[in-house]
């Protein structure tokens, strides 16, 4: 459609409002969440390399992979759901549910490829079941999946009972404790990487990921623009399902075992990645290059304290001191808009004052 | 035109504004606003939408504070900076919807915040209760003062704010269109309740669209246009005529672009679609490069129309085709594929992501078209939304800026944008230019009959009649849910659409 309505004669475009200086221009990456994290993973990887001779070896670089893996993996689909502004509390359940179906059908002589491909299956479902609560019923994710977590960890234990499973063969459980061929990587990093690298191109350069954005930041403009918002949302649920049923593929092979509790508790860790990464719990915002940082922050500091003598108790403080200040720094610029804002009304209540009295 | 010396003058001055003046940045919200209430009288204040009502009734309720103009109160000149200083000096606001704490007893929230005491704070219901019952018989209405709030009708919320000011002895009560959504035996009942204030010797201002209320419970009227008041008189001085006519006014702004007839195929068809208790049996249809105005009172249900065609809301009953084709209910994509784009009522909350960039928002509905194997080009979305900006004269920074950054006329801009770069068959738009300041406008105005010009099918909601007339080649108007009446442009005058909108019993279509 060729649209001249309004003359050329004034030009709108880039020259209109003045650009910040190129300083700022340059300074402006590292100002932002994702900077700022950078920064704090150095620092702990050069405080942990000073406080512990061993914390640079590789072997130790090895079991950080490993305890750091399932939960990395878990908190790049929490991450999307968390930035359409929904949450989903059922991944470590949905990982323990998942651990044990695999073990009871072990036990009951299925071939490990079935296995798989029904526990991924389960995975979706019960991610599904998750999304349809949500959407259909229009019911707050919140509520939805602080349910789904007791109800999956209650199938669990119904499933496998007190029963243990662990007589897992050797070329199943060396995937969890081995590592990639030539790399020091563990194959639960590897998983990670992929799918974070599949969770970037999916959030940052489709139409779906934007949605994904636009979802979080405002529904109803989203809606408005024929986004169909309870479909993409339904989607990252059985995405979430999937990724989750994954992890506890992997969670079992690591430990050896399926049993009914495996996993539980670990939502929060999950969540906790995704704060850190800047997501905001509020929707809209958050990137997975993000969640990489955070992940190995996370990661880092948490292998740091182990191997100093930094009472272990006394983790739990750092870790939740971490967070909270990762929740209060990106609302800085709120709190200065605020103050911005009141004082720009106190001003004009000056003008009025000037003008009423008059 | 104060007709401060008429002969039945004799009742005291309760409240008397005079020349407030209020504007929010560029916008013109009140230029001269003067009234006088009297104890023991019913004053309406009418107007058109937009005529700044509203502002006066906030800086009445000390919610704005006038940028200049002296408000007295039993002739005391008063600042009021605030709701609690509002209601220290003995004015009270009922709105339309009132909002009470639904799980709280109507005694608790009539009382709420300074519930009478007994020893150790304990709270007195038994005198709560007595005293809100006396006050419900005086105002002659039967209601339990223990019942909960919860379930009330929004007529008996109404009583209850209504007592509630009484039990604050408020001499001025400001009631904000109180009758919209009540029915006919409501009204009659909140009628005779403003009728029992009177006797009180209460101030009241009553706002209603409804004329023959104001007629029928009102002794004086103010009439006000475009945030001045324009006339204020005994309503037995004042016909009907003359007062939609004060309420109208201005001279009638000739069609900035005149264009024939339009004889297009028709590109949008709405056939008796009805929603159960929101709008029922609409039915018109807009013809390739027509633009038809969807006129009528806020409330009539014109957004709730608009919504239900493009597929956010659903509907009941009844079709909706778009070049032939039927769309499906609830659907906005496929609304979209088959060509119609809609310019919502709310900016900001349902136009824009305000968190995204100007590219972005314009990118959003044309995400397929900017996609090359699945990927986003963000390179083709920048300058998608640069082609857009240029040829709307957008007024921005950079094109990776947030919308938040833009002035609402700009805005609105990058709203259009995201349709227009889709080509729409059939655009809707509601109240496009609500908040935008004049030059802008105008530009919107262009925009729209050059889209026309070009084959695409209009249809606009607006609550300003000027625009109505200014862009329509057909008008159509709607009042509590039902299309009432049909007017060609060349028979359309203000007066017409507003005694449709207005008045019952109006002519069907």
């Amino acid at each position: 459609m060729a649209l001249d309505v309004v003359d050329q004669s004034a030009t709108a475009g880039s020259d209109a409002v003045g650009n910040p200086s190129p300083i700022r221009r340059l300074l402006r990456p590292l100002l932002r969440w994702e900077g700022g994290l950078a920064l704090v993973l150095v620092i702990s990887v050069v405080g942990g390399s000073l406080l512990s001779p061993e914390f640079l070896t590789a072997s130790n670089i090895f079991n950080l992979q490993l305890s750091i893996g399932e939960i990395a993996i878990m908190a790049l689909p929490l991450t999307l759901i968390i930035i359409s502004g929904e949450i989903d509390l059922s991944v470590a359940s949905t990982l323990g549910l998942s651990s044990s179906v695999l073990g009871y059908l072990w036990l009951h002589h299925w071939s490990m490829g079935l296995i798989i491909i029904v526990v991924l299956a389960l995975g979706a479902l019960l991610g599904l079941f998750n999304g349809l609560l949500v959407t259909r019923l229009g019911l707050p994710s919140l509520a939805v999946t602080i349910g789904t977590l007791t109800l999956y960890s209650g199938i669990a234990l119904i499933v496998l009972g007190s029963t243990i499973v662990s007589n897992f063969p050797l070329s199943y459980t060396n995937i969890g404790v081995n590592s990639v061929p030539g790399v020091d990587l563990s194959y639960s990093m590897l998983i990670f990487f992929i799918l974070a690298i599949l969770a970037a191109v999916l959030a940052h350069y489709t139409s779906f990921g934007r949605s994904i954005y636009a979802i979080g930041s405002s529904p109803e403009a989203a809606a408005y623009a024929g986004i169909r918002v309870k479909r993409v949302k339904t989607i990252l649920f059985v995405l979430s399902g999937v990724v989750c049923a994954l992890a506890g593929i992997l969670f079992t092979f690591r430990l050896s075992t399926a049993e009914y509790n495996n996993g539980s508790g670990l939502e929060l860790n999950a969540v906790s990645i995704s704060l850190l990464a800047g997501v905001s719990i509020f929707g809209g915002r958050g990137t997975i290059v993000g969640v990489v940082l955070s992940v190995a922050t996370l990661g880092v500091i948490q292998n740091a304290l182990l191997l100093t003598s930094f009472p272990q108790q006394a983790m739990g403080v750092v870790i939740g001191g971490l967070l909270l200040v990762s929740v209060f720094v990106p609302n800085i610029s709120l709190l200065r808009n605020y103050l911005r804002s009141r004082r720009l009304r106190s001003n004009a209540a000056l003008v009025d004052d000037a003008g009423s009295n008059g | 035109m104060t007709a401060d010396h008429n002969a039945d003058d004799f009742k005291a001055v309760a409240l008397s504004l005079q020349h407030a003046r209020k504007y929010f940045g560029a916008v013109h919200a009140l230029e001269d606003a003067t009234i006088t209430l009297r104890k023991g009288e019913a004053h309406a204040l009418v107007g058109e939408n937009g005529a700044g009502k509203s502002t006066l009734v906030k800086i009445l309720a000390g919610v704005h504070v006038p940028d200049s103009g002296v408000l007295e109160i039993r002739g005391q000149q008063i600042r009021l900076n605030s709701t609690r200083e509002a209601i220290a000096a003995g004015v009270a606001v009922i709105y339309q919807e009132p909002t009470l704490f639904p799980d709280l007893s109507i005694a608790e929230n009539v009382f709420m915040e300074r519930q009478p005491t007994r020893r150790f704070g304990r709270i007195d219901y038994p005198t709560m209760e007595r005293s809100v019952e006396e006050i419900l018989a005086q105002l002659g209405i039967k209601l339990d003062p223990r019942r909960l709030c919860l379930g009330l009708s929004i007529a008996e919320q109404q009583i209850v704010e209504i007592a509630k000011a009484l039990s604050l002895k408020a001499e001025i009560v400001i009631m904000d269109e109180p009758t919209a959504a009540l029915s006919s035996a409501e009204v009659d009942r909140l009628l005779a309740v403003i009728e029992s204030l009177k006797r009180s010797n209460v101030a009241i201002m009553f706002i209603s669209h409804r004329l023959e209320e104001v007629y029928r419970i009102c002794k004086r009227v103010t009439v006000m246009r475009d945030g001045r008041y324009v006339l204020s008189d005994a309503t037995s001085n004042v016909s009907q005529d003359q007062l939609v006519r004060a309420m109208v006014g201005r001279d009638l702004e000739i069609r900035s672009a005149t264009s024939d007839a339009p004889t297009g195929a028709e590109m949008l068809k709405v056939e008796h679609l009805t929603e159960e208790g929101v709008f029922s049996d609409v039915s018109f249809s807009v013809r390739a490069g027509e633009v038809v105005a969807l006129a009528g009172l806020v409330g009539a249900g014109r957004t709730e129309v608009a919504t239900a065609i493009f597929g956010i809301r659903r509907y009941d009953f009844g079709a909706v085709t778009v070049g032939g084709k039927r769309l499906r209910r609830g659907a906005p994509l496929e609304a979209m594929r088959s060509g119609i784009g809609l310019v919502p009522e709310d900016r900001r909350q349902q136009g824009l992501v305000m968190e995204m960039s100007i590219a972005r928002n314009v990118g959003l509905g044309s995400m397929k078209k900017l996609s090359h194997f699945g990927l986003l080009n963000s390179g083709r979305e920048n300058s998608l939304a640069q082609e857009w900006g240029a040829r709307l004269q957008l007024k921005y920074g950079r094109i990776g800026d947030s919308v938040e950054t833009l002035s609402g006329g700009n805005q609105q801009k990058v709203v259009l944008a995201k349709w227009l770069a889709r080509s729409p068959k059939v655009l809707i738009v509601d109240e496009p230019t609500r908040g935008i300041d004049v030059g802008t406008k105008a530009e919107v105005h262009r925009l729209i009959l050059e889209l026309a010009r070009q084959g695409v099918a209009v249809l606009v909601i607006s609550s300003e009649l000027p625009e109505v007339l200014a862009l329509a080649d057909r008008i159509v108007v709607m009042r509590e849910g039902r299309l009432v009446r049909e007017f060609a442009r060349k028979d359309a005058t203000e007066e017409l659409i507003v005694e449709a909108a207005t008045v019952s019993g109006g002519v069907a279509a």
